[in-house]
């Protein structure tokens, strides 16, 4: 069986999430981004290797480098995940409003 | 359009905020989370027992439109202070999320306007962030039933 990889399942690994704040700002080497782990080199590329499946990173062939970069893309989706959770609540709350506007006037 | 429902889930932490502020005085708000039939209303789930008080239980359970039980969560009360704080803990039954302590706020912002906020405290982070993933899951589904729910009632 072939295990589904999602962006949540993604980031809720520290050292996956860790890895993802450093190519933030600029994208790097799988060497580069193993020498900021205490881990072993092999852990740090089945992150990033899960982190490529998912879409969350990018690689980028940059002469005999390879590159990886975050893909804003594929974050923006994790940053709307808690949106239906919100959304939920947002519905509750104001059905609530209503009810008790009706309430208040009877 | 601003957001009224405002949620903080701080990345790695085992808790999460909701807040949201009503144009209603704060003895409605709290009428609102003790009356059941009011609490049925808008959480759209049918109160089996509420019993506002320390020590107190509470039990809700949700059918679909054939009688299947969908969802039942129950809790006990801590602390109940009318127009000011409910302290329970939140159990979805068979479900993998065990259980929650809630901490429930009310305030008095004017005469006609009032917030709540609802700290919610897991077990670990983990099981914070699948709760959190639940409606964006079902998705659709949920959308759906929601829908049915309401034509239901208009009925």
């Amino acid at each position: 069986m072939n295990l589904r990889r999602d962006v949540f399942q993604a980031i809720a690994d520290p050292t996956r999430r860790a890895i993802l704040m450093l190519v933030t700002s600029h994208a790097m080497t799988a060497g580069l981004i193993a020498a900021n782990f205490d881990t072993a080199r092999p852990t740090v590329s089945k992150h990033l290797q899960i982190l490529t499946e998912c879409e969350l990173l990018k690689q980028e062939q940059n002469g005999r480098e390879i590159y990886y970069h975050l893909n804003p893309e594929k974050m923006k989706e994790v940053a709307d995940f808690i949106e239906p959770f919100r959304q939920m609540w947002e519905d509750r709350f104001s059905k609530l409003e209503t009810i008790m506007k009706n309430y208040k006037t009877k | 359009m601003e957001l009224k429902t405002k949620i903080n889930a701080e990345e790695g932490k085992q808790f999460l905020v909701i807040t949201r502020e009503f144009d209603l005085p704060l003895e409605l708000l709290f009428k609102a989370h003790v009356e059941p039939e009011i609490v049925e209303q808008w959480m759209g789930t049918k109160v089996l027992k509420l019993e506002n008080k320390k020590h107190g239980g509470w039990q809700f359970e949700t059918s679909d439109n054939k009688g299947n039980v969908v969802f039942r969560a129950n809790g006990v009360f801590h602390e109940f202070i009318p127009n000011q704080k409910i302290t329970r803990t939140f159990e979805m039954e068979n479900a993998p999320f065990g259980v929650q302590l809630e901490f429930v706020e009310f305030e008095k912002l004017t005469d006609n306007t009032s917030k709540v906020s609802m700290l919610s405290v897991y077990k670990s982070v983990e099981l914070r962030d699948q709760m959190l993933k639940l409606p964006f899951a079902q998705g659709l589904n949920y959308a759906h039933n929601r829908l049915q729910e309401i034509a239901g009632k208009l009925k």
